[in-house]
């Protein structure tokens, strides 16, 4: 257990091995609530097994996982740990396909998730209200009633960031928010996620240095399975490590 | 599934019932418009095989499971119906015990099983048709879905599922008939079976049984719970993300299911008069697949429509060419999956905007 009242998160000597191979080597990473980050790191860095591990999708083989005050996430599942208020966005966008984008987003509302509660559950009145108030945020008001199948993929990544935002989470783990963007989906996507992280953590994976540099927040660099560099992006572009194994290619 | 799609095929079925009743009853035999009792019967079976194929549509439909074995729950109610039907003989077997089904005393028995007792009792076997299934569906998804059992491997578990239980009740010591099964009704709640008002009557109420299970069906798969299950359907693990249990969901709508498929198999026994082993056979799980597919996948209504059809060609096939039935089945699901993905229910509504939360994806996901 850390000291600090305000992490919201604690990585301490995380290892994950899958048949020898070592995708995480004894990580550690501190996270404060409220705080941004973007982790970068090559292929094969380690990034999506350390969100795999936070979400309770993969299990560490050593290590602690903290969230909030203490709370040990290795012994929980996936949904135990979604309820306990941390989120995750996927690399490829995940949205309900057959569902339209007002009930992909009533489904992701805060709430009892029990079949005994949504067997018999009505839409309220705050649950439209909460859904109204997402639409904006994301500018998908007009789209409501359409299939999210039908949706761009620009568009999906927005409405999956809007589940996310409906989750109520304290920590969100967004994985390349932009991949396969145009240039001012980019933008519009990272003044969102500053949006987004007003009360609450964000930890975004990136590739894209030009979204990580219009975010401008600390930044970590993974490399095999472990911490390579961290600070402001300006910080680890200088890092001759970093540049050897990443950005100098 | 539209509401206008509902409403017509819960107008076909009882006004379709109701209709063959008065028709059978009212109309004289001597008529060119008299229904024979032969009929009435047929159409009742069709009518229960529906509720199985409703069945199977609910959990491939909406939860992505695709059973092959979901004709074990079918016989299981069908079974708890004929020992009430047994008990009901009496005296009146052949052997003229007042306790003993005529097959124990073939076999010598001296007492009634324990598992046989109460099933005198109308309310008793009632119970025991719906409780059975869901007790068994309740187990077997317990363990298959809380392991992320899922996909092919699910499907093969259900086979096995039903192919066990052919093997258990062929078995004389089981209790249940074994290959003869249970047969030679007399009568069921006190009124003679064979008579035509009571042929009438049971098709009747295997009608209203159906429409009840397809509004329940309905309500449930439109509900907030429903979005789910689709959801769950398409993109598992997404949904566990977001903090729902998957394997919760698709444990209610199993054992829904189960208790369909087994008040169905409870209609069915006195309609056909017999009820043996060959229920649980694998090919008959896979048949109902086969009415689903064809009446159209997720779409509840369709289910009930393919059972009908494809039963009806059974009927005239095996009349004129029996040994050709199979290979038309066979050609039928084949031709439909790669022509008609969505069935009779697909191709009525193609062109019309589908709602959106109730079409199926191609493939189940996972």
């Amino acid at each position: 257990m850390t000291d600090h009242a305000d992490t919201l998160l604690y990585l301490d000597g995380v290892t994950v091995s899958f048949d020898g191979f070592r995708a995480l080597n004894a990580l550690s990473l501190v996270l404060e609530r409220g705080e941004m980050r973007a982790v970068i790191g090559p292929n094969g860095a380690g990034k999506t097994t350390m969100m795999d591990v936070i979400t309770g999708k993969t299990r560490p083989d050593t290590g602690r996982v903290e969230f909030g005050q203490g709370t040990d996430l290795t012994r929980m599942d996936e949904p135990a740990i979604a309820a306990l208020g941390i989120g995750r966005k996927f690399q490829k966008p995940t949205v309900f396909e057959p569902h339209t984008v007002w009930d992909n987003l009533l489904l992701a509302l805060a709430g009892d998730r029990r079949p005994r509660f949504t067997l018999w559950a009505r839409e309220t009145d705050e649950e439209r209200d909460r859904i109204r108030e997402i639409l904006n945020t994301i500018r998908l008001a007009e789209h409501r009633d359409r299939r999210a199948g039908d949706l761009s993929h620009g568009q999906k990544q927005w409405l999956e960031i809007g589940m996310l935002l409906a989750q109520e989470p304290q920590l969100l783990l967004v994985d390349e928010p932009v991949a396969g963007m145009t240039d001012a989906e980019t933008e519009q996507t990272a003044e969102l996620l500053r949006e987004i992280n007003r009360p609450r953590s964000v930890l975004v994976v990136e590739h894209d240095m030009a979204c990580v540099r219009a975010l401008g927040v600390k930044v970590t660099v993974l490399h095999e399975g472990s911490v390579l560099s961290e600070g402001s992006i300006d910080h680890v572009s200088a890092d001759p490590r970093v540049i050897e194994v990443y950005l100098g290619r | 599934m539209s509401t206008l799609s509902l409403r017509l095929c819960l107008l076909g079925v009882l006004g379709g019932a109701i209709l063959l009743s008065v028709l059978n009853l009212a109309v004289p035999a001597t008529s060119a418009m008299h229904v024979p009792t032969y009929t009435v019967a047929l159409v009742g079976k069709y009518l229960s095989y529906a509720m199985l194929a409703l069945a199977v549509d609910l959990v491939w439909g909406f939860a992505g499971i695709l059973s092959l074995g979901h004709a074990a729950f079918f016989a299981l109610g069908g079974y708890a119906m004929g020992m009430y039907l047994m008990r009901q003989i009496g005296t009146r077997g052949v052997y003229g015990n007042a306790i003993l089904p005529d097959f124990m005393v073939f076999l010598n028995w001296k007492e009634l099983p324990w598992y046989w007792h109460g099933f005198d009792n109308a309310a008793f076997a009632i119970l025991m048709v719906l409780l059975v299934p869901a007790v068994l569906a309740l187990i077997f998804g317990w363990l298959a879905f809380r392991s992320r059992v899922s996909g092919v491997y699910l499907s093969i578990i259900t086979q096995a599922l039903t192919y066990a239980l052919l093997l258990a009740f062929f078995r004389n010591d089981m209790g249940f008939g074994g290959n003869n099964g249970l047969t030679d009704f007399k009568d069921m709640f006190g009124i003679p079976l064979q008579a035509e008002t009571t042929r009438c009557g049971l098709l009747v109420a295997t009608a209203v049984f159906l429409c009840i299970a397809l509004l329940i069906a309905r309500y449930t798969v439109t509900s907030r719970f429903g979005k789910v299950l689709i959801a769950v359907r398409d993109t598992e693990s997404r949904t566990r993300f977001l903090g729902y249990r998957p394997e919760r969901y698709k444990l209610f709508v199993w054992v829904l299911s189960a208790v369909i498929a087994g008040v169905g198999g409870a209609l069915y026994v006195p309609q056909v008069g017999i009820i043996n082993p060959s229920e649980f056979s694998p090919a008959n799980s896979i048949e109902a697949v086969i009415w689903v597919a064809v009446g159209g996948r997720g779409t509840l209504a369709g289910a009930v429509l393919g059972a009908v059809l494809v039963n009806l060609g059974k009927t005239v096939f095996t009349g004129a060419l029996p040994e050709l039935w199979l290979f038309a089945l066979g050609a039928l699901f084949i031709l439909v999956t790669l022509l008609l993905p969505g069935g009779i229910m697909g191709l009525l509504t193609r062109g019309r905007a589908r709602p959106a939360a109730t079409t199926p994806a191609p493939e189940p996901a996972e």
